[in-house]
């Protein structure tokens, strides 16, 4: 059984959206995700300042066995990209919802849409 | 034994199986006035026999003439043990195998190419090898575009000192992906870092720069590297694999050695002989930085569950059959039989033959500019250090002195007045160690008499 946090927001595409306490919010891939990828061994995370739209590719996730986009939740702009997964891929395998993490977002507009954890239990449930 | 993958009744059970009557009717969504029945202008069906007699007759037309050609395709002596080996069954393949780990010999072979065109180029990482040194300009420019982050311009800058095919190709390959090929014109023969301030502070993408240039002249590339990198805009080099062998080596270009960004060209030169424009094999290189947007295929050195050396396909997340549209190129095979080529020629050189090789043409060039330009009516386009080739001008129209020359057994270079009319009637003339003092002496007799003559004429 994966790990849903309960105080996060997801999306059907498996990322996940933590509110910080300045106004931002920060990005990941769910440990459903990870767990489905299998090893990483390489992530590309977005440049400080790249506009995003709902929806945008902004970062891609290799693992042994495939390389996989990474969609922006909402819209915004990206305050700074994890430097870390650089030399260490691994931690979005060991702490998906933690060290993990892949960007920092200042929103643009309220997000819509999202998916409460419970929502997105069903959601995982249902795609089996 | 001939090739009949299906009998008229494995076709007839294929068809009965998806309810189809005729093959034909696997076209049917292919519009009626977009088929045609027959192709005008197709001779009649010939046998082995006759085959053979008229391709004996067209070869016979060819000659043997003395070649002063160059212009992105050389000639060079290759050793017989070049094709000896590569068209020995075991290498016989035009591809990287579709069981790629299963032939094991020629991902080492591949592996060794890469380990070779690296060294050579002073850069980190080598992919397995593309079509040609113009399709590997055009990926290393798309390459450039993914790895370059912070530049949105999808401009690269193209002077026209590139050989004119490759900007050709490049626009053919990557024009309709929006990627911007501005040309810079360079009417000293060279890129002049003058001439590249004016693009000062804008957001371009790359500059690609040709060592030896088109012109065959040896470009700034410590200044022009260094203006680049200083102006955020990315270095790709196009390089002659042979002149490596004593120039300074694209990943130690610039004061700073910090090197080109992607170094790329074409491996004819090496153990491929000059066939009607091809097929040749292009390399490409980069720093591990950007290895994952490296186009095509990587073999890598592993070990298997014993322990033991093997060899496999790598970082293949990158290619087409997993990443599916958002693939780094439709890059999915390599020019294996010409890569064979081109690693035994340099395994059997090594670095001091193929510095030998480089220095004997070098040495002829200059013998061949000095005996051409002592006639009148020819002089040299470029007063610029070169590797071994020059651009000459004439007194007259250069296509009926070509003619001329060729009446007399001599191919005498590459006509320029299509692709450069800047230039008034020139021609690009190349020697490589092939040509001995004997064959310039012949060169320059025939081009005087030539002039001579056309002076009489008229």
């Amino acid at each position: 059984m994966s790990n849903i946090p309960a105080d996060l927001k997801y999306t059907k595409s498996h990322e996940w959206v933590r509110a910080l306490s300045d106004g931002n919010v920060e990005v990941g891939i769910t440990d459903h995700a990870q767990g489905a990828l299998g090893d990483l061994v390489f992530v590309e995370v977005p440049e400080a300042g790249k506009a995003l739209k709902a929806g945008d590719a902004f970062a891609v996730v290799e693992s042994v066995k495939a390389a996989s986009d990474v969609y922006a939740p909402l819209a915004g702009s990206v305050v700074e990209g994890n430097a870390a997964l650089g030399g260490q891929p691994e931690l979005i395998n060991s702490e998906p919802y933690g060290a993990g993490w892949i960007m920092r977002l200042k929103p643009g507009a309220a997000p819509s849409g999202l998916l409460s954890a419970a929502e997105y239990q069903a959601h995982l449930a249902a795609e089996g | 034994m001939p090739f009949n993958p299906h009998t008229p009744e494995d076709v007839e059970q294929m068809l009965a199986a998806i309810g189809a009557k005729r093959v034909e009717d696997l076209f049917d969504e292919i519009p009626q006035d977009l088929r045609i029945e027959s192709l005008a202008g197709i001779p009649d069906a010939l046998n082995e026999m006759q085959i053979g007699r008229l391709m004996a007759a067209r070869a016979a037309q060819d000659g043997t003439p003395l070649n002063f050609i160059g212009a992105g395709a050389y000639e060079h002596h290759i050793p017989s043990a070049v094709w000896a080996v590569t068209t020995r069954g075991e290498f016989y393949s035009a591809y990287t195998p579709y069981q790629a780990e299963a032939s094991q010999g020629t991902l080492q072979l591949i592996y060794e190419y890469q380990t070779m065109i690296s060294s050579l180029t002073g850069m980190e990482v080598s992919n397995a090898s593309l079509y040609d040194g113009g399709s590997a300009v055009a990926e290393a420019a798309l390459m450039a575009i993914r790895a370059h982050k912070k530049s949105r311009s999808l401009r690269i800058l193209v002077p026209t000192t590139l050989h004119p095919h490759y900007r050709k190709v490049a626009v053919a390959t990557a024009g309709n992906q929006n990627v911007r090929f501005e040309e810079l014109p360079c009417p000293k023969g060279a890129i002049s870092v003058a001439d590249l301030e004016k693009f000062k502070g804008e957001d371009i993408t790359a500059l690609v720069i040709q060592q030896p240039n088109f012109f065959g002249v040896l470009e700034d590339v410590d200044a022009l590297t260094d203006w680049a990198h200083a102006n955020n805009i990315m270095v790709i080099a196009s390089v002659n694999p042979t002149s490596l062998g004593i120039l300074k080596p694209p990943g130690v270009w610039g004061a700073d050695e910090k090197g080109a960004d992607i170094a790329c060209g074409d491996c004819q030169p090496l153990g491929v002989p000059l066939s009607s424009g091809g097929p040749y094999a292009g390399f490409l290189t980069t720093r591990m930085e950007y290895v994952r947007q490296m186009p095509g295929r990587i073999v890598g050195r592993t070990v298997d569950a014993n322990g033991k050396q093997g060899f496999a396909l790598t970082l293949q997340a990158r290619e087409q059959h997993i990443r599916r549209g958002k693939a780094t190129s439709n890059i999915c095979t390599n020019q294996g039989l010409l890569v064979t080529a081109a690693t035994i020629y340099l395994s059997l050189l090594g670095p001091e033959g193929l510095a030998r090789v480089a220095n004997v043409a070098h040495q002829r060039a200059n013998e061949l500019v000095a005996a051409l330009t002592r006639i009148k009516g020819v002089k040299l386009a470029f007063e610029r250090p070169r590797f071994h080739e020059a651009v000459l001008q004439l007194d007259r129209p250069v296509a009926p002195v070509l003619a001329e020359l060729a009446r007399r057994g001599i191919v005498g270079g590459f006509d320029l007045s299509n692709d450069y009319p800047e230039l008034g009637p020139a021609l690009l003339v190349c020697a490589t160690e092939t040509r001995t003092p004997a064959d310039i002496k012949a060169y320059a007799d025939a081009l005087t008499e030539t002039l001579k003559a056309a002076v009489r004429a008229a």
